[in-house]
């Protein structure tokens, strides 16, 4: 019994979708960001699958460039997550809405 | 692929339950630990496909950095109580978003399943790996030879991050300041 290369490519896609879903339906910004980095994991999953079927090293290599982009997202995310807890007083979402006034 | 089928799907299914527990719980801490339990699931995934750096920088920079961070924020803005509304957003775009990511997801398989492999195939077969050294030496040597310009570009990024974190924080601490 193998596993088949779509089988894993199946697998990051719905871990895709799970975090796409996750990123629609949650409030707290929190959360969203945790969605995104989901997101970010399945598309590196994509990357080594092809890596490892095309006997190619440059999809291991975009993981790490991709691995450095979400830290530094994730770094610069969490500090507009603490400016907005500042002014608001909440990570929910909803309560974003300076503009409306 | 030349994998086991059972550690593959062992690891598949714990990334999949966790992903769902990461985008159910409604406490964020809940979250945050479902998601690193996600994070050691891909790694393990990865060492499965013979990404064995790749595996390791997971577990390091995602499981141990990254949500470090998020967990750090959570607990500096107390944001796990009660007291802030963790519920899930409006039931129409809640069903009209699983719906639409179902119909991806379809669109997805379908299209894997389907296509023919696609590229030529590269020089690092698993045995010319091997023999160079193994998956770190060659990911290494290829870093700083074919891929040295991107990486020097990462470190301008991280710089950039770096500043703009602080800026981001700092002007809102003046903020407050100028309002108390």
């Amino acid at each position: 019994m193998q596993v088949e290369p779509w089988v894993v490519l199946s697998f990051s896609s719905l871990i895709f979708m799970i975090g796409l879903v996750g990123l629609l339906i949650r409030r707290n910004i929190l959360v969203i960001l945790m969605c995104i980095e989901l997101m970010l994991n399945a598309v590196n999953l994509t990357f080594v699958t092809f890596s490892q079927q095309l006997d190619h090293l440059g999809g291991q290599m975009s993981v790490f460039f991709i691995i450095t982009v979400a830290a530094a997202e994730s770094a610069v995310g969490l500090g507009l997550v603490i400016a907005m807890y500042r002014t608001l007083r909440s990570v929910d979402t909803d309560e974003i809405q300076l503009l409306r006034e | 692929m030349n994998i086991s089928p059972f550690f593959f799907y062992l690891f598949a299914g714990s990334a999949i339950a966790f992903a769902l527990l990461t985008v159910l719980k409604k406490n964020p801490v809940a979250s945050a630990f479902s998601l690193i339990l996600v994070f050691f699931s891909f790694a393990g995934i990865y060492a499965l496909l013979g990404a064995h750096l790749v595996a390791a920088m997971q577990v390091l920079v995602y499981a141990g950095a990254i949500m470090v961070l998020f967990i750090f924020v959570i607990m500096l803005l107390n944001a796990d109580t009660p007291s802030f509304d963790m519920g899930r957003s409006h039931r129409l775009l809640r069903w009209g978003s699983a719906v639409l990511g179902l119909a991806l997801f379809a669109t997805f398989v379908w299209v894997f399943k389907n296509s023919a492999a696609l590229g030529t195939k590269g020089a690092f077969t698993p045995v010319a790996i091997e023999a160079a050294g193994g998956n770190t030496q060659v990911l290494s040597e290829l870093m700083f030879s074919e891929y040295i310009l991107p990486f020097e570009l990462t470190s301008v990024l991280l710089l950039a991050a770096i500043v703009g974190a602080v800026a981001i924080a700092k002007r809102g601490k003046k903020r407050v300041g100028h309002a108390g």
